[in-house]
């Protein structure tokens, strides 16, 4: 149940507001999560990043920040806040590492909210309130032979009992190494196609097998690993949102989730912007700051309107959400050009910074590693160019 | 007869919006102050302030009654109370002055805390009231010595730990001195001043934040409060400090000493 007194459609239903605006709230949650990922993130990012591993203490602090159930009820011991706090929550942490952002934003937009909106009483009860406090979760629909095509995917359940039994193989699943409760879409009729395909929450105690954690180019603190089912037992309880919806709760829940990954690589372009920029003025070649010779300076205020740019469909398509208007085309925009800045972006950050961006000391060739996975994930560009062009198509025809 | 009770302590934490701590200050074209268009946030010393009168509350649980907070200053001061609520203060005083008033000088300040002690008076006594030691954009550290002044109350400034002993109505204290630490022994009520080892203040986690947005902030006048604001201060010149010139280096005492003397450095003569 939304907060009334934190939407911003009651506080300014009848005023207009440009689109960058923000409650206090929001405001001061943006200013909290931008001095913790500056303080205890910031100084972990190049570790992480070298290791391939996701500091415990981080997840542990974001838990402590009230950062993991950022929508939850308080009854359930979350924040109780809007989706556009979690969404400048992932753009903040983004700005430090988008590592840590994706955790967050997995955790948040995808596990929290499966639950919130097609959870049962009693699954609320009991899930909700672990993934507040401290056990991170997981999504799980991805399949070495199923990506875009997630529907053909081949994870098969079998009803045995009272219980239901999970055979099948999930691949690029984040957060899989540090996760304890797993969302798992497995299909429990075949012969209805994807109509078969359910929702299951399990606990990485019932036998669940994380298997190859994935060598990556980028966000590589974020774990991507292999995951194996050989007769994982389910309880009968843990079907979310009843047998045969799986389809329409992953569609609907990877629309919202795309904002969330827009506000990933928008925090990520920002924060090598935010890099790079400031020691273009200080970088003195030929007896001025680089940053002032005509040219950079046309090439920073192009990526400033880029990322203008994405910042507003971003918080557009989040603002659209919460007042319950239709935001599909919206968010698949929004994701897609925020990945097209943060790999632009990030990429111009390293040739600013000129030798001194191309090492890995300084962290800005980090973003342009990390950038490349936007174009990929939570749906391929080429998947949200179509969504767009149906849409259009729709329109025009 | 009965043991009378022991009263639950009251704290009462003033906090101001200063230019935030990370930004380049540039002194203005004028040489009559810094740019102030730039980034506010809470002053770091009342930050600790704060989180010393939180961490008292999570010490002596429910001897400690109410944190409030209280500010002066225009509308946008308002964000440093709500802050102040997200990090675990009760309630919030904000004395608005209007954005074109000169800022409030710590005399200024300290008059207007002591009426506001001596308002609460009315309804609970304040204990304890912890300031910043002082204000990072004027560095004046002034204010809680003359509110101890203006109130006759005991003061412990430059404090690295506090400890209240309720029952006895005492504060121990200790003070970061030049020489090294100082123990003192307060009466309540007393003035606490933080210096920086004292804590090391919490981010204010969302659900706290979700919660401040109930805790009441009251809304006051210096007028309300009988308090002139008038400067009695007045900025002649405003400039940065010299740009720092290299220096060089030696290969031995004796050489350190002819270049002392040429710089013209005497020896201390015993």
């Amino acid at each position: 149940m939304r907060s009334i007194a934190s939407s911003s459609v009651c506080r300014q239903e009848f005023t207009l507001n440009s689109l960058d605006t923000f409650t206090d709230e929001e405001q001061l949650l943006r200013e909290s999560v931008q001095r913790f990922a500056a303080e205890v993130v910031g100084p972990k990012v190049r570790e992480m990043d070298e290791k391939e591993k996701m500091d415990p203490e981080i997840i542990k602090g974001l838990f402590e920040q009230g950062l993991m159930g950022i929508e939850t009820s308080a009854d359930h011991g979350g924040a109780e806040s809007s989706f556009t706090a979690a969404i400048i929550a992932i753009e903040e942490l983004a700005k430090v590492d988008p590592s840590v952002s994706v955790m967050c934003d997995v955790h948040n937009t995808l596990v929290n909210t499966v639950l919130r909106k097609y959870g049962s009483k009693e699954q609320c009860d009991k899930w909700l309130p672990q993934l507040a406090t401290e056990k991170l979760g997981s999504f799980c629909l991805s399949e070495p032979a199923s990506g875009s095509d997630a529907f053909a995917l081949q994870t098969r359940a079998k009803k045995e009992g009272n219980e239901w039994v999970v055979n099948g193989s999930k691949m690029w699943i984040t957060n899989s190494a540090e996760a304890e409760i797993f969302l798992i879409f497995a299909n429990i009729d075949p012969s209805k196609g994807y109509k078969g395909i359910t929702c299951f929450i399990a606990t990485k105690d019932m036998g669940i097998e994380i298997a190859k954690k994935e060598e990556k180019l980028g966000i590589r603190a974020s774990s991507t690993c292999t995951l194996n089912f050989d007769d994982l037992r389910i309880p009968e309880e843990n079907v979310i949102g009843g047998e045969g919806k799986g389809y329409k709760i992953a569609i609907e829940i990877l629309n919202e989730g795309r904002i969330g990954i827009a506000a990933q690589m928008l925090g990520l372009a920002q924060g090598a912007f935010d890099k790079a920029v400031p020691y273009t003025y200080q970088r003195q070649q030929f007896g001025q700051p680089v940053g002032t010779f005509q040219g950079m300076a046309f090439q920073i205020a192009e990526a400033a309107v880029q990322l203008q740019s994405a910042r507003l469909l971003t918080y557009n398509a989040a603002r659209r959400k919460e007042e319950g208007k239709s935001f599909t085309q919206e968010a698949a925009m929004a994701k897609y050009l925020a990945s097209v800045v943060a790999q632009k972006v990030s990429g111009s950050a390293i040739e600013w910074a000129g030798g001194v961006g191309f090492t890995r000391e300084t962290g800005i060739e980090k973003y342009w590693r990390d950038s490349k996975i936007g174009a990929i994930y939570e749906g391929t560009s080429n998947i949200q160019l179509q969504t767009i062009a149906k849409f259009i198509q729709k329109q025009y025809s | 007869m009965r043991p009378s009770a022991v009263r639950l302590l009251n704290i009462l934490v003033p906090v101001k919006r200063a230019v935030d701590y990370a930004v380049k200050i540039r002194v203005n074209p004028q040489q009559t102050g810094i740019d102030l268009n730039v980034k506010h946030s809470m002053n770091p010393f009342d930050e600790i302030a704060v989180e010393e009168a939180v961490r008292l509350r999570e010490r002596m649980k429910d001897a400690v009654k109410s944190i409030k907070v209280v500010t002066i200053g225009p509308a946008k001061s308002a964000e440093t109370l709500r802050t102040a609520l997200a990090m675990g203060a009760d309630g919030g005083i904000h004395v608005e002055i209007p954005e074109s008033a000169p800022a409030p000088e710590p005399l200024g300040v300290a008059k207007t805390l002591r009426a506001i002690v001596e308002r609460e008076k009315e309804k609970a006594n304040v204990d304890i009231v912890i300031l910043g030691k002082q204000a990072i954009d004027d560095d004046m550290g002034q204010t809680g010595q003359m509110l101890a002044g203006l109130l006759n109350w005991p003061q412990a400034t430059y404090a690295s730990k506090v400890v209240i002993d309720e029952a006895n109505r005492v504060a121990h204290v200790t003070r970061e001195i030049d020489g090294g630490a100082e123990e003192v022994k307060c009466k309540l009520p007393v003035i606490i001043t933080t210096d920086l080892r004292l804590n090391e203040p919490r981010y204010a986690s969302l659900p706290n934040i979700m919660k401040a947005k109930k805790k009441p902030i009251e809304k006051l006048s210096p007028s309300d409060l009988g308090v002139d604001l008038t400067p009695i201060l007045e900025t002649l010149k405003v400039t940065e400090p010299p740009k720092r010139v290299g220096g060089g280096k030696v290969e031995n005492v004796d050489e350190l000493i002819t270049k002392l003397k040429e710089a013209g450095i005497e020896a201390v003569k015993s």
